[in-house]
């Protein structure tokens, strides 16, 4: 028996065109997507261990600083479980981070922006899901930016996410937000996702059960993978 | 009966390779120095060589200078077991001279029930959520494969071209050749 990876509701993500979301507008396909059901190349991909880990790659205060020196801005925590549709924990999988600065700024050649880099701050990390599906890295709370879209665009705070799962079809890219920022309500490429409800998962919490007192505060982000629709015997698996 | 909704998908936006190739963005010495999935031929694999090369064209005509594209293809026994020496997933950025992205690796063989192919995966800005396609090459057996001839008469945009040392392809996102995208 092999379970199926349950159909994605196309409905609850972004649209391929945002005409407001101006980057949207020559790249998005105007033909709809094809449907079928995942083969078995779908439901199968890369594996990562924690072999590949180093020490600091979940501490994104630390991993680029020098030896002593540490990323400036507010210090946090952000933890959550990886899961699937139906609740489960997804162990074992890779989660990679990137984020601007405290102050707003990549560390990237394209990255103009006023506000000055830090240099001891890379704005990368990665962990890898742990057996009840919770995950966790340090860093610092990244600064909103603006953004060339045609407007006064500024993006709410946000960090990026790029997360697997057991196959490509779960693999998944998101961003998450912050609590309270009033930039979420005006920003084209949240407000793509067509509901409130949609949007509010992407928004972390402030967790004062796992703020660490003088130290660091926590926030909590739970991720969602695709889950199991049904089961079905081995060989209907195969092509279709 | 699911009781949670998947995490809406967001943008990769213009910086995803900090994040996911932090050597090919500058971050000298994160990571250990290694982007992930770079390589995909690690030993000395049985199989055919091939070089894919893969650009992505954007309403205006322009290749995309600023995406990231994985691939995931079975390995040359049709299979996505180990392989050893071999790598069935690769990670590569779209050039931002050319717009090439450009795999090293083994010709796929067919997975049972289906053709040879290489499932490619999109993320980039202007991107909401990742596309999905698939990449055949010239063979007679792609006419009985379900995936292709689910695209009807709109598979020749999923089939490579023969170039000098493998293949190349084109992914056109908009317009007449517009490329065949699955929701999978
Ligand atoms: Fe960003």
């Amino acid at each position: 028996m092999t379970d199926l990876i349950a159909s994605r509701d196309l409905d609850w993500h972004p649209p391929p065109l945002a005409p407001d979301y101006r980057s949207s507008q020559l790249r998005a396909p105007q033909n709809a997507r094809l449907h079928y059901d995942p083969t078995q190349t779908e439901m199968s991909g890369p594996t990562f261990g924690h072999v590949l880990l180093g020490k600091l790659d979940d501490d994104l205060i630390l991993n680029y600083a020098q030896a002593g020196e540490a990323a400036i801005g507010p210090r946090i925590v952000v933890h959550g479980k990886l899961l699937d549709e139906n609740r489960r924990p997804v162990p074992g999988k890779l989660i990679e981070v990137w984020q601007a600065n405290a102050g707003g700024r990549y560390r990237h050649k394209r990255d103009g922006y006023l506000a000055p880099l830090d240099p001891n701050f890379g704005g990368c990390g990665r962990c890898i899901s742990a057996a009840d599906g919770s995950y966790s890295f340090r860093t610092v709370q990244p600064g909103p930016y603006p953004w060339p879209n045609g407007g006064n665009d500024w993006r709410p705070a946000h960090i990026h996410f790029s997360i697997f799962g057991d196959g490509f079809a779960q693999r998944m890219i998101t961003q998450m937000y912050f609590e309270g920022d009033p930039h979420i309500a005006l920003c084209p490429i949240v407000q793509a996702i067509p509901g409130d409800a949609a949007i509010d998962t992407l928004v972390a919490r402030l967790d004062m059960d796992a703020t660490i007192p003088m130290d660091i505060r926590a926030y909590r982000f739970d991720i969602v993978l695709r889950g199991r629709a049904q089961t079905l015997f081995e060989n209907r698996m195969e092509g279709l | 009966m699911a009781d949670l909704k998947e995490s809406p998908s967001q943008t990769a936006g213009p910086y995803v390779h900090i994040g996911c190739m932090p050597t090919f963005a500058g971050l000298e010495g994160m990571f250990h120095g290694t982007d992930l999935g770079a390589r995909m031929i690690t030993g000395d694999p049985m199989g055919d060589r091939i070089t894919l090369s893969v650009r992505i064209i954007d309403g205006a005509g322009d290749p995309l200078t600023d995406a990231m594209v994985e691939i995931w293809q079975p390995g040359p026994d049709g299979g996505f077991g180990t392989t050893t020496g071999f790598s069935n997933w690769g990670r590569q950025p779209t050039c931002a001279d050319t717009g090439d992205a450009v795999f090293e690796t083994l010709m796929p063989g067919a997975p049972q029930g289906q053709a040879p192919h290489v499932f490619v995966w999109i993320a980039a800005r202007g991107i909401n959520m990742a596309l999905m396609t698939r990449i055949y090459f010239p063979d007679d057996t792609n006419r009985s494969d379900p995936v292709f001839t689910r695209a009807g008469d709109r598979a020749g945009t999923l089939v490579a071209t023969l170039a000098d040392q493998g293949f190349s392809h084109i992914i056109h996102l908009q317009g007449e050749k517009e490329t065949v995208f699955f929701d999978v």
